[in-house]
């Protein structure tokens, strides 16, 4: 306990996808695998010449881990995209979902048989905003690379480039909260934060090697208060919101130009607007108040790009129809509020009131708590509905931490839902992931066992633990 | 329609502020409930709690009405004590950030042990509105360490609507002796040891030069010009002190009962090695009265702290090595202490805010379904958000139970109170009806829908 739970604002001041398919088609900016060899030089003009970004620099060396083919049976089924199956089957083999229905489902004779009777299965859970690895455990200042807070403005930074892969919090999220991706985003200290990237929950000895393959990238921007005051506090703009807003749209202004002419000098930050602009890279807006989210939707619309999800969002139920009519997602805590001005007005019912609303609704966790519980933040809210006479079904308030993140982050057609052809990211929980007593049993990513509970050795233990006081034990 | 429910909203929502305004306790029967004591034991179907002139008189099952007691029938459902939280800030502060209205650390003071939060609890916040709502009658509440390692004393509130929120002033001190003690001490565990000890040897010989009244005699408060309620110990007489002292005279005289043991000192520290270096300092000041707070590295001392006899406020979730104080922790803390035979409460200051205290509860419950994990069965889960924290803050038998003398603090639930779907629908605060609205309640109902077709949404209240 460090006395700030309750008390001071996070330590991390801290159209759906699809436009950069499953596949990472050429020219789009993902995070996919490199196929052309390190040259120093073009080999035609014998220039100096450094990999373009469409030869994805950094790319992803993950590759699934060995799995058999498994099925569960006789389980609660809740398939991501709304569906639910009582009795239900999912089979999955060669790391992918082969097949999810009732109790006649096929399966093969020689295949691992689970008996999930009691039990629940749903996706992996995804969590569209953590900092996992740029603020690592332990949290301490020399590992405090969540922000580079030295200019309100740097999208010229890949929140990759500071990612940690022994951060043991990864291990809770994937042993307590059946994580199995998961955006890690800069932090909200500057008005345009820099890249996201998308992580596979598999521990690995390199970034490269959690990098989700074919997800797209994440651009982290920032409404409000923490820009202002970083900046402020240093006498520099922007000092104000109608500052961050200044500042918002000259960059974009700038970006503009830079897309517009036909061989400029490259420059990092630019060629990320110029992927929002394109479509490429998804706004993720960290914003809490419902005016702000307005003026920030108006702005995208004068700028050419789009939001895809705002964070935080404490106010989002005041402006329900707008962010429907604009398609944004809003991506929301259950239950944080008071900790800053501007989530003075956060209450239980804004993910309810938002589904009523018919706008996209995200449960997420900006914590590396919480991520350990998404499932129970997702209770919370769905209950705080029906108490108000929203009746909003388990298998939609599923989505909200499956399917609905997965899309919002541009990888839905990927995973985030148990669908034939998908990727075997799997949970079986003990009982009903909505109840507080309820654990995941066993984590698939992509078809490989990563972790159960029943198997102490099947649990990971980060490099930094080993060794330690409590290493290996069930945290 | 929806103007007409609007107004049917507003007004049940007046007629129960109306209700509970004179502060009078009323006789109510609560039966036909599914009764939690809050002493560790499992609920009891068919209960009956009843609660006269602010007191529980009898809880259990087959307790016969009281011809003329007001009757209000749970049917069946979940009723329990008010739940204590402790360690928090609550009445302490508006907005985290917004520095002007919090008052939960005093960095720039040249106080520490003598900061009293007493007199500045506001019953009006809303957290405490948000709290009671949630169940929470009562709590503990203290200023943080900040400029000193000594956090200040801490009350014992209730979160009842009225305008006298304190039960119990300076009911605690609270001091840091972990990591973060080490930086505000100068920058090493070593120094706040040092720290510590001379500041209870100072107030040691400070309260006696002073003469500072013994525990009997510094009951009643004495009042200033001023109105304001005050430490008697503060008016103790002027006392020349060498000039080598560390300590202000208001500092040193407030650690006086700490030193003889009169009030309890909470020790908030994570590390196994901190807390049996904490441990030890009995030897040294055998009076104190220890409570550690924190402890996620507990579970590696728990015979040691079972044997000193010292309860713990514990962290319950924390399972990850935050700091190089805590490499050990894991959610299995509690349970392997209670095991032990360590007297446990709930921490709440160690979650996003105090109402999670149910959930955390739930959490320890659902790790006795986890192999190789240590949880708590559920009645030693909500005793651990109720009778243990009352317990451990000295009201045993009065707050967190159903019992005869307890105060009545009675929560009827909708459904299984550790479990995250449920929350209070009716709360009692020493028989008293509480209100449950709050700004929360009424951003809510504002928003019920976005219909701004007659009048915008600032007419809607």
């Amino acid at each position: 306990m460090r006395f700030r739970g309750q008390v001071a604002y996070p330590a991390r001041i801290g159209v759906i996808a699809g436009l950069c398919g499953a596949l990472a088609l050429a020219g789009c900016t993902t995070t996919g695998s490199a196929s052309a060899s390190a040259e120093r030089a073009d080999s035609d003009t014998g220039d100096y010449a450094a990999k373009t970004e469409d030869e994805a620099p950094f790319a992803s060396t993950y590759r699934p881990y060995p799995g058999i083919a498994t099925a569960l049976v006789g389980a609660t089924v809740y398939d991501g995209k709304g569906g639910m199956i009582a009795n239900g089957t999912v089979f999955m083999s060669g790391g992918r979902i082969v097949a999810v229905g009732g109790p006649d489902t096929p399966i093969p004779q020689d295949v691992t048989v689970f008996d999930g009777t009691g039990k629940f299965v749903t996706p992996g859970i995804i969590d569209i905003h953590s900092h996992l690895g740029d603020y690592p455990s332990p949290s301490v200042d020399a590992h405090s690379d969540g922000n580079e807070a030295t200019s309100p403005t740097t999208p010229d930074v890949w929140a990759e480039h500071s990612v940690w892969p022994q951060d043991p919090g990864f291990s809770r999220a994937l042993a307590n909260g059946g994580i199995t991706a998961l955006q890690i985003l800069p932090g909200s200290a500057n008005l345009m934060g820099g890249r996201s990237v998308t992580l596979k929950n598999v521990p690995a000895r390199t970034v490269q090697g959690m990098k989700f393959p074919g997800a797209p990238y994440g651009f982290k921007m920032a409404c409000g208060e923490n820009p202002k005051r970083v900046y402020g506090n240093r006498g520099r703009k922007p000092s104000t919101r109608m500052g961050n807003f200044a500042v918002n749209r000259q960059t974009w202004l700038e970006a503009i130009d830079y897309a517009n002419s036909d061989d400029p000098k490259r420059d990092l930050g630019k060629e990320t607007l110029k992927g929002v602009l394109d479509g490429e890279i998804l706004v993720h807006n960290h914003c809490y108040r419902a005016d702000e989210m307005a003026l920030v939707m108006d702005m995208a619309t004068e700028m050419g790009y789009r939001v895809t999800a705002f964070h935080h969002a404490v106010e989002a139920y005041k402006i329900g129809d707008l962010l429907r009519e604009n398609d944004v997602c809003s991506a929301i805590w259950a239950d944080w509020y008071g900790f800053k001005m501007e989530a003075y007005d956060g209450i239980l019912e804004n993910a309810a009131l938002l589904q009523q609303a018919g706008a996209c609704v995200v449960i997420h966790s900006d914590d590396e708590n919480d991520i350990q519980r998404l499932n129970q933040e997702a209770a919370k809210a769905q209950a705080a509905g029906r108490r108000m006479g929203m009746e909003i079904s388990d298998a939609t308030v599923i989505g909200w931490i499956t399917l609905n993140a997965a899309k919002a982050m541009g990888i839905g057609d990927m995973t985030g839902s148990l669908e034939e052809g998908k990727m075997a990211d799997v949970v079986l929980w003990n009982g009903d992931p909505l109840s507080v007593y309820s654990r995941p049993e066993k984590v698939w990513i992509d078809g490989a066992l990563m972790f159960d509970a029943a198997d102490p050795k099947r649990r990971p233990v980060s490099d930094f633990e080993l060794g330690q006081p409590g290493a290996g034990d069930v945290k | 329609m929806k103007r007409l429910l609007t107004s049917l909203a507003i007004g049940a929502a007046s007629a129960l502020a109306l209700a509970s305004t004179p502060a009078l306790a009323q006789d109510v029967a609560i039966t036909n409930a599914k009764l939690v004591l809050g002493d560790g034991s499992e609920p009891i179907e068919n209960g009956t709690v009843i609660v006269r002139g602010g007191e529980v008189v009898a809880a259990g099952a087959d307790i016969p009405v009281p011809v003329g007691t007001t009757s209000v029938d749970a049917e069946g459902g979940w009723v329990t004590p008010g739940l204590f939280a402790t360690v928090t800030t609550l009445g302490l502060w508006d907005v985290g950030a917004v520095s002007e209205s919090n008052d939960q650390r005093a960095y720039q003071s040249p106080f520490s042990a003598a900061l009293d939060v007493a007199p500045i609890v506001n019953p009006n916040s809303q957290h405490i509105l948000v709290h009671r709502a949630a169940g929470i009658t009562r709590a503990a509440t203290t200023t943080l360490p900040s400029a000193s390692i000594f956090a200040g004393q801490g009350a014992l509130i209730d979160l009842g609507a009225d305008p006298e929120p304190v039960m119990r002033p300076r009911a605690f001190q609270m001091v840091d002796m972990g990591e973060a003690a080490g930086r505000i001490a100068g920058g090493s565990r070593a120094a706040a040891h040092a720290l510590f000890r001379n500041a209870l040897k100072e107030a040691q010989s400070f309260g006696e030069a002073a003469r500072i009244p013994g525990q009997s005699a510094s009951r009643r408060d004495v009042r200033t010009g001023d109105d304001v309620p005050i430490d008697p110990r503060l008016a103790g007489r002027e006392t020349d002190r060498p000039g080598d002292v560390l300590l202000t005279r208001f500092d040193a005289a407030a650690l006086v009962p700490v030193v003889r043991g009169e009030q309890k000192l909470y020790v908030a520290v994570e590390r196994a090695a901190d807390i049996r270096a904490v441990l030890a300092l009995k030897e040294e000041f055998p009076q104190l009265d220890m409570v550690l707070v924190g402890a996620s590295e507990g579970w590696l001392a728990a015979g040691d702290i079972a044997r000193a006899g010292v309860p713990v406020i514990a962290d319950s979730l924390d399972d990850l090595p935050t700091g190089f104080d805590q490499l050990a922790a894991t959610q299995s803390n509690i349970g392997r202490m209670k095991r032990a035979g360590v007297t446990v409460a709930i921490n709440a200051a160690a979650m996003q805010n105090p109402r999670r205290l149910p959930q955390y509860a739930g959490n320890l419950v659902a790790l006795t379904r986890m192999p190789g994990a240590t949880g708590l069965s559920w009645g030693e889960a909500f005793a651990a958000i109720s009778s243990v924290p009352a317990e451990i803050s000295g009201l045993g038998g009065r707050a967190g139970v159903l019992a005869p003398g307890a105060m009545g603090d009675v929560v009827i639930w909708d459904g299984d109170p550790l479990e995250v779907t449920s929350v209070p629908t009716r709360v009692f605060i020493e028989g008293v009806e509480q209100p449950m609205d709050s700004h929360q309640s009424r951003l809510r109902e504002r928003y019920r829908d976005l219909d701004e077709s007659e009048l915008p949404k600032a007419y809607d209240w």
